[in-house]
């Protein structure tokens, strides 16, 4: 999967986000959600931008990537990547499967997260849990199981995802996005 | 069991009975008629003389059951006797329910000993005879009734095997109908195909005999989409599933299903059983 998405990552230099082609701006990070329910990524991201925080932060929207080549020069630096899975949608899912293979390999150290919603209505999911449960574990990347449209699990998500944030950025000393792969060991693995 | 099919069942789950037993269907008969009566009775003024003649019947379904491990199936209808124009009376089922659980064994194996699994229950009738029967029988056995709906992904793997299943005379069109959340009017598409290329499509997608998996479901649902999309530019991949209808039966997301074939009954039943079982755990 890895040495794939390196080739055709070579191939199209410029439609790949990769996490370290830019310099950092001081004291801000940005957030980039890919999903297709546009409405909730706007409600995610406005929740986002209400919480406290003591750093700049710029949140990216898309439904897809490649990212339009066209902005590349004046997008900051990529520091964290939220995959919005909705389970009820297979088109959704089929479209993030899509997407990550224009995402360079290093952002899999911990820069990519997988928000899964909809699990809730057993009767409305499309889409196989083990196939979820596999993307995790193909792609090193935790996954945080919410239901957005709920205010509290929304805020609580929030504050999560701002947290990974502020690591991803650098800007918690003596913590690196790496120790992330600690949240997805079960108990299985020991 | 022809009476089984070209009617509309409402499926529910049912956790294991408590001490029921096969030689007392005679007195379950006696009791159920009393209770049927009586609840049917509450609310009107009470008349002496009129005989409501409702009768209940417990009866076993034979052949209804997977492996020798499964229990055998109970058939329980209300029969009202009515008068005819020619002053006879005749005796009319107007509700029947039945139990039973097919190839449930492996997944049942903890279950003690008093208890009888038949996770399936199916009923067809008024709603007020339904609940009736489902008080008792909560009541008696100590067991749980839920109504058993089906996820969008269970229907995708019946619209496969059903499919894959050969019939021989009156092919009806597989038809699929989507929900699309819409505002303000909820919106279904419906998709039919013809059953030969239904059919000659499963034949390409699936590999071995008798076997199916989660990937040739997929295949063969997402080649359907993909035409789909190709002639009216629709993802119903971003829908929801939530009927389909093949010349085996057809079966709806909230739990309702109709038989159309009994040669293929045994494996539906199966699919469904299954279902129970995972909605009781």
């Amino acid at each position: 999967m890895q040495r794939q998405q390196r080739f055709e990552s070579q191939r199209a230099k410029m439609s790949v986000v990769r996490p370290f082609d830019k310099l950092p701006v001081l004291n801000s990070a940005a957030i980039l959600l890919v999903g297709t329910d546009e409405d909730l990524q706007r409600q995610l991201a406005q929740t986002i931008l209400k919480e406290k925080k003591d750093f700049k932060i710029s949140i990216h929207l898309a439904t897809s990537l490649p990212l339009p080549a066209e902005r590349d020069h004046i997008r900051p630096r990529i520091d964290l990547i939220v995959f919005m899975i909705n389970v009820q949608s297979k088109y959704g899912f089929k479209n993030i499967e899509a997407s990550l293979a224009h995402v360079d390999a290093n952002f899999f150290l911990g820069k990519v997260c997988f928000l899964v919603t909809g699990v809730g209505r057993v009767n409305h999911c499309s889409v196989d849990m083990s196939a979820v449960r596999k993307l995790g574990d193909v792609y090193c990347s935790p996954l945080v199981f919410c239901e957005l449209e709920l205010e509290g699990i929304r805020i609580s998500t929030a504050q999560r995802l701002l947290r990974m944030l502020q690591i991803c950025a650098g800007h918690v000393p003596g913590v690196s996005a790496l120790f992330f792969s600690s949240l997805m060991r079960s108990s299985n693995d020991e | 069991m022809a009476f089984l099919l070209r009617k509309q069942w409402a499926l529910y789950s049912v956790t294991p009975l408590y001490k029921f037993s096969y030689a007392n269907m005679k007195e379950y008969s006696r009791h159920l008629s009393a209770f049927v009566a009586a609840e049917k009775q509450k609310g009107l003024a009470m008349v002496v003389g009129i005989d409501l003649s409702i009768k209940v019947i417990f009866s076993t379904l034979l052949g209804l059951k997977g492996t020798d491990r499964d229990q055998a199936a109970i058939l329980v209808q209300i029969a009202s006797k009515t008068q005819t124009i020619s002053g006879k009376e005749e005796e009319k089922v107007v509700w029947s329910g039945w139990f039973c659980c097919v190839f449930g064994d492996e997944l049942l194996e903890n279950v003690p000993e008093d208890f009888i699994c038949l996770p399936l229950f199916l009923a067809n009738g008024a709603e007020t005879y339904t609940a009736i029967i489902g008080t008792w029988f909560q009541k008696t056995f100590d067991c749980c009734f839920s109504r058993l709906t089906i996820s969008p992904l269970n229907l995708a793997w019946m619209a496969a095997m059903w499919t894959g299943y050969k019939v021989d005379s009156h092919a009806v069109a597989t038809e699929l109908i989507f929900s699309v959340p819409c505002i303000p009017q909820r919106l279904d598409i419906s998709y039919a195909i013809h059953p030969e290329d239904a059919q000659a499509l499963w034949d390409t997608v699936q590999n071995t005999q008798g076997e199916v998996t989660q990937e040739e479901v997929d295949l063969f649902m997402d080649c359907l989409y993909s035409h789909f999309h190709r002639h009216f530019k629709i993802h119903l991949s971003a829908t929801r599933l939530v009927k389909v209808s093949t010349s085996i039966a057809s079966v709806h997301s909230d739990g309702n299903l109709k038989i159309l074939q009994s040669k293929y009954l045994i494996g539906v039943l199966m699919l469904l059983t299954e279902l129970a079982i995972l909605q009781i755990q």
